[in-house]
């Protein structure tokens, strides 16, 4: 805390502080509470699990949440591994002045800058149409693995930094192989930085929508497989308010459904956060 | 594996948008006299200005008042209010845009058609910008006075100055690198967000002449037109993905370099 005095530059200075934050509070629990509010109405088991009638109108959001669903974890299951081995070579395999280390440490960051939409342009041109999948759940899933590897891999080179050099230098002087001392040693240290890591990604692929638009796909059908297109929660939020008349209370419905997923997944990224700091530590 | 993913993405846009390179042409992009992809007429100004008014706008809002909550959450709010105040700032964070255009569109388009129709405007996506790109600026300045080291304010107010006095001497100037990094990301997303301004802009194209005028950003232009563009119309709008990843690269990278020297300059007292 600062000093506290009366001047008069002072008293509007603070209340000026004051008033913008107060403005900016309220703006958003408007946002928030109209979300609440008119999303609630909405929201039951059925619709949950019932399929979209009439264009969405009515009935549920089953088959999206199940496609949403679909396209994260094709999403998870390419780029954590990727993500991985790239964190564990910049971690462990090169020094802070490395030069291909600082080369793929400089484009990471980059890449975490480019916008969804040309990711989307990206992900047309080459999963849709150079690999010949189409619109589907698939090239949609390989998309989102590109735009969530920078933040995944900063995240888990984080956590291969956090553990203690002690710990090396003890498989080391125990006479382990590299690949021992990482397989037996760090990965296991780095599993809460993987779990927080993977949150974090996970919810920077479900909040996204422009990259998805045009990889895939509209079709709000139950997919029957991974080539088929699905339709993911943002984008039939996307939909429900722009290309359906009369769609606004499921849109809310869902926007309601979204949000509260978002919420949950950063719940648990704060709380892995707080869990995993003492865990890397070596005891004294 | 990252650098030739990057390496990979701009080959791509490369290669679509080469035929645009080859059939149309830098020079027409602007000096052609319209957009009309189907006569093979592809002014892309109208949408460059979109982007360039919302962009500034919005950052014309977000800067101070980002700057100013930052204060508030470092010297102003009492401790339990400050915790409460940045985590509604980072809940905001984390909102995906299509819930804010959503938003934008049920709410603010409605208030803003009543005040001065037609409602879908430069305002609107300004306004909604304004609200997305707020959290970033606050909490990477809020890092940066964080990261001032406690001294600077114990010798300033050993001193006698006022709070705002330190504020303006001392604050500012030490984490100015902070400041601006947070801007600079803020002008990095909202120059890339599509979902909520094509909601709530209308998506007219033409060059707008004033706040209440629908404009078509560059961003909205691909989301709109990529399901049927064909040909050159397609290669277009890869060469507008391109130009866009220029402009958000150049600020990114500035971001990055000015975040490093602010680091090194932390790192020294």
């Amino acid at each position: 805390m600062l000093p506290q005095n009366t001047s008069f530059q002072e008293r509007c200075s603070t209340m000026m502080i004051w008033f913008s934050a107060g403005l900016i509070t309220l703006v958003f629990l408007w946002l928030l509470g109209d979300l609440f509010w008119h999303g609630w109405a909405q929201l039951s088991w059925s619709f949950l699990f019932s399929s979209p009638q009439n264009a969405g109108r009515e009935g549920g959001i089953g088959p999206i949440l199940f496609s949403t669903g679909l396209i994260i974890g094709v999403c998870m299951t390419v780029a954590l591994p990727m993500g991985l081995s790239t964190a564990m070579f910049l971690a462990e395999y090169t020094q802070d002045d490395h030069r291909l280390g600082r080369l793929i440490r400089g484009s990471l960051d980059v890449l975490a800058g480019v916008p969804s939409i040309v990711f989307g342009l990206f992900g047309n041109a080459l999963f849709c149409q150079a690999f010949g999948l189409g619109f589907s759940i698939l090239s949609g899933g390989l998309t989102l693995a590109c735009m969530v590897l920078p933040i995944l891999i900063r995240t888990l080179e984080e956590s291969f930094r956090a553990i203690a050099s002690e710990q090396r230098l003890s498989a080391a002087a125990l006479g382990l192989s590299r690949s021992t001392t990482l397989g037996c040693i760090l990965l296991p240290a780095a599993i809460p930085g993987l779990v927080m890591g993977s949150i974090l990604g996970l919810g920077r692929a479900m909040a996204e929508t422009a990259a998805l638009i045009f990889t895939s796909g509209y079709v709000d059908r139950m997919p029957e497989s991974l080539m088929d297109s699905g339709r993911s929660l943002s984008v039939h939020i996307y939909d429900l308010a722009m290309n359906v008349a009369g769609g606004n209370p499921n849109a809310y419905a869902t926007a309601l459904v979204l949000v509260g997923l978002l919420f949950i997944i950063n719940f648990c990224a704060s709380w892995m956060a707080e869990q995993w700091t003492p865990l890397n530590q070596l005891p004294a | 594996m990252a650098g030739s993913l990057l390496l990979l993405i701009v080959l791509f846009l490369l290669q679509e948008s080469w035929p645009a390179f080859q059939h149309v042409g830098l020079s027409s992009y602007f000096n052609d006299s319209d957009w009309y992809p189907t006569e093979d007429l592809y002014l892309l100004t109208p949408m460059l200005w979109g982007t360039v008014w919302a962009t500034l706008g919005s950052v014309l809002l977000a800067a101070p008042l980002g700057i100013l909550s930052a204060l508030f959450i470092q010297y102003y709010a009492p401790p339990l209010l400050a915790i409460i105040y940045r985590r509604l700032i980072e809940l905001l964070a984390g909102i995906p845009s299509v819930v804010f255009g959503l938003w934008g569109l049920v709410v603010l388009v409605p208030l803003i058609a009543r005040w001065h129709p037609p409602g879908p405007s430069l305002l609107a996506g300004i306004l909604i910008l304004f609200l997305m790109i707020l959290p970033t600026i606050t909490l990477v300045a809020q890092t940066s006075f964080a990261q001032i080291p406690v001294s600077f304010l114990h010798s300033a107010t050993a001193l006698g100055l006022s709070r705002w006095s330190i504020i303006r001497k001392v604050v500012f100037p030490t984490a100015k690198a902070g400041i601006i990094t947070g801007i600079f990301l803020g002008v990095a997303r909202a120059l890339g967000e599509t979902m909520a301004i094509l909601m709530v802009c209308g998506n007219i194209v033409q060059t707008p002449s004033h706040l209440f005028d629908p404009i078509r950003t560059l961003t909205a232009n691909i989301a709109l037109e990529m399901a049927y563009a064909l040909g050159n119309h397609r290669s277009t709008l890869f060469v507008s993905g391109l130009l866009l990843m220029a402009m958000v690269v150049l600020f990114v990278m500035m971001a990055e370099s000015l975040r490093h020297r602010n680091l090194d300059a932390a790192t020294k007292y």
